[in-house]
């Protein structure tokens, strides 16, 4: 499979090498296609059945677009899930990343005590999500959280459905600033100091050095950044579930979705459909993104 | 009988073969952080049943036999082990394993754990999905065992049997949903309990006058709300209308369910405000603190009160008439108890352990770790009961008919991911049930069509 004859350089490997390439080829291809391909084709084909996850898959019956047009006509949690996980992805476009962004060059500029601040931020990402989800709940029950005994308050912030996106948004921006700010920090220490002393020579001030000296710079640690923060968005899923299993006013595709397969509930076929559609998405944003990588290169 | 929030970790173990690695639950399996795919399995014991393949053995039986259990929190989990302890003990060279999972990931992925390696006998519900999985084949017939059953009730029995009249559960405990309230809190305000629905609104009127919250209500977990569907629905149309309408075959547009709807939202502001971000755990805390004055909820809410004289304290009345010509006779009394899997290893053990657990020494057992809940065996000692387990002992008696739990007596993927939703959207905005019901009917008709 992997050999080919006219191409010179393996025909130099000795047969050991050759067997060595050959598996080195062949086992990642096929735990790919094994765990990557043949569950999305399997997710795909299933979303035109009503399997219902029991019995053989030879008993499955198709019922063509059925599960689409159900979703997008009679269920009413699909709309709303698109629009917060766009929110989702806009909140961490915009506030999240930048913010982590500015904390790795606030630490990085080296202020005072910044071993403590780097660990104190960095450490939601390091927490088991249970627990963040605990603490969470801590700081926003209703009745017994801390938020509305300091304040006084009554706002029921998991449990009111214009105001628990946001309170989640806080929580997961909570989390992804900690993250960003260790990726950027990394590619901030690599950044030759005499690029920054050439500038400072030059007499660009400090936000001048940062935006038209060390951000261009650090083009791959950007792309990186955004690649993250893109992922993140889109698996947006953990912390949600932990709160309230996705349900009113925190619908994502995701929750919808587990709910629909992973629960007592077993609506394979229906959940499969919902799982394409956030395929569809994914696939969509991940090609334009491409598009842009690509072009700039 | 308390559901915690957690997430699904179970899930390795329990893939069916004819999916294994082929659909999709591998992605989420790998989105849920459970990467122990390859793990899968080899968790049933090996035994050595010394007895023929059919019938209860009468003399004592010899191997392993596995148990699953959702009994996860510390508590009931050292009551199962007693007496499953003690069922060891009466039959030497037989050894219980348990496997203990957590309640809510037991309940979610039971579909593939039936369908995978399950255990010899496991816990379940009685209801709907008890005859889904015998008309699917997937659990054991054990109308054997119940031929030596006694002390059961027939109303037990007939929960216990599916829909082709063989029996595939054994009762175990079971526990009334009624409205609670603190006695010392009727006495010092002088309210009476409710008999009627006008009743009611009157008591909550007061109730609000002197600064409480009429009926605490907490609905985070989105199934706690079924409860107070569920009464107000056997008062309105009562049981027969609750059983067809929950096996889909009444429509969710019919003017009944409108009205059961109309007179839940001619109630709702005596519900605690902001239920949907609260759990029934601080709902009950509320009722606990004298902050709200009564409480639509399973007889499992005492533990979150203090054993002893606060727990006495706790007492409850059956959901108010609404109809007259309906009544108050039907009750809401989920039962838990055991099934045992269609191809146990070891079926003698099994259907002795069965058999054991239908007797009063075992659902004592039980019952030492959860008072909250009562025996299901009729000549199971009740000297040793509290004043709640007593009255609730009465009260499942004397009521003509028993329901189940919403999500116990329908599809499981009806109520929980049209009812949820649905009930959750009701409580945000009372105003558009017709909406509502046109919504919930024609995902009924999807759900139960297909």
């Amino acid at each position: 499979m992997a050999s080919k004859r006219k191409y010179k350089g393996i025909d130099q490997l000795s047969t050991r090498d050759k067997v060595v390439v050959s598996l080195m080829v062949i086992v990642p291809t096929l735990i790919v296609l094994w765990l990557v391909w043949l569950p999305a084709i399997g997710s795909v084909l299933l979303s035109f059945t009503n399997w219902d996850g029991i019995g053989p898959l030879s008993g499955i019956k198709s019922v063509g677009l059925q599960n689409y047009r159900d979703i997008a006509t009679i269920y009413p949690p699909f709309w709303p899930a698109i629009q917060h996980n766009l929110i989702w992805l806009a909140v961490m476009f915009l506030v999240a990343t930048p913010l982590g962004m500015l904390f790795a060059v606030l630490v990085d500029r080296g202020v005072a005590g910044t071993r403590f601040y780097q660990t104190s931020i960095y450490l939601p990402v390091v927490l088991s999500l249970a627990l963040i989800g605990f603490i969470w709940q801590l700081i926003y029950s209703r009745d017994q959280g801390l938020i509305n005994a300091i304040t006084g308050g009554t706002t029921d912030w998991y449990g009111d459905p214009n105001v628990n996106l946001w309170a989640a948004l806080v929580a997961a921006s909570w989390r992804h600033a900690g993250y960003i700010m260790l990726l950027y920090l990394a590619g901030l220490k690599g950044v030759d100091p005499s690029l920054r002393e050439a500038a400072k020579i030059d007499g660009a001030s400090e936000s001048q050095t940062f935006f038209k000296v060390v951000f261009p710079v650090m083009r791959p640690i950007n792309i990186i950044v955004l690649v993250v923060t893109f992922i993140e968005s889109l698996r947006a899923f953990d912390l949600v579930w932990v709160i309230n299993k996705g349900r009113n006013g925190l619908e994502l595709i995701s929750t919808l979705v587990t709910q629909n397969v992973v629960g007592e509930a077993s609506r394979i076929g229906f959940g499969s459909a919902l799982a394409t559609i956030m395929l569809l998405i994914s696939s969509v944003l991940v090609f334009i993104y491409l598009r842009i990588a690509m072009k700039e290169d | 009988m308390t559901r915690p929030s957690s997430e699904a970790e179970y899930l390795a173990r329990m893939v069916p073969p004819s999916v294994r690695g082929v659909d999709r639950r591998t992605l989420l399996r790998g989105a849920l952080g459970v990467g122990a795919l390859l793990g899968a399995g080899g968790l049933a014991a090996c035994s050595s049943g010394s007895t023929g393949s059919t019938g209860v053995p009468t003399g004592a039986v010899t191997g392993t036999v596995t148990v699953g259990s959702n009994q996860s929190d510390a508590v009931p989990k050292a009551a199962v082990q007693s007496y499953m302890d003690a069922f060891a003990k009466a039959n030497p060279g037989t050894t219980v394993k348990i496997n203990t999972v957590d309640h809510n990931s037991f309940q979610e992925n039971i579909n593939n754990y039936l369908q995978g390696s399950p255990d010899d006998v496991f816990t379940w519900f009685a209801g709907y999905r008890m005859q889904f999985f015998a008309e699917k084949g997937l659990v054991g017939d054990i109308s054997d065992v119940w031929k030596n059953i006694t002390g059961m009730s027939d109303a037990l029995k007939k929960a216990s049997t599916a829909a082709d009249g063989k029996q595939y559960f054994v009762p175990i405990t079971n526990y009334p949903w009624a409205v609670f309230y603190r006695k010392s809190l009727f006495q010092e305000k002088g309210y009476e309990v409710p008999k009627t629905l006008d009743d009611l609104n009157a008591l909550g009127a007061q109730m609000k006058k002197d600064g409480l919250a009429p009926i605490a209500f907490g609905d985070k977990d989105g199934w706690p709300a079924m409860g107070t569907f569920d009464q107000i629905n056997l008062r309105v149309n009562g049981y027969d209308f609750h059983v067809s309408l929950m096996a889909g075959k009444e429509s969710w547009t019919d003017p009944k369910v409108k009205k059961v709807f109309d007179t839940w939202a001619g109630i709702l502001p005596l519900h605690q405000a902001d239920s949907l971000g609260r759990t029934w755990q601080e709902a009950a805390q509320s009722l606990q603190q004298k902050k709200s004055g009564m409480y639509v909820l399973g007889s499992f809410l005492a533990q979150q009160f203090t054993k002893g004289a606060e727990q006495d304290d706790l007492d409850f009345f059956t959901f108010p008439e609404i109809d007259s010509t309906i009544g108050t006779d039907a009750i809401e009394a989920p039962i838990d108890g055991y099934m045992m899997s269609a191809k146990p290893k070891n079926e003698g053990g099994a259907k002795k352990l069965l058999q054991y657990i239908s007797q009063p020494e075992a659902q004592l057992l039980a019952l030492k770790a959860d008072p909250s809940v009562i025996a299901t065996n009729q000549t199971a000692d009740t000297s040793g009961y509290t004043a709640l387990q007593k009255k609730s002992l009465e009260y499942v008696k004397s009521a003509k008919s028993i329901a189940q739990f919403m999500d116990r007596d329908t599809r499981p993927d009806f109520a929980s991911t049209v009812m949820i939703p649905a009930i959750q959207s009701f409580i945000k905005n009372p105003k558009d049930i017709d909406g509502l019901l046109t919504s919930i009917e024609a995902q009924k008709k999807s759900i139960f069509g297909s």
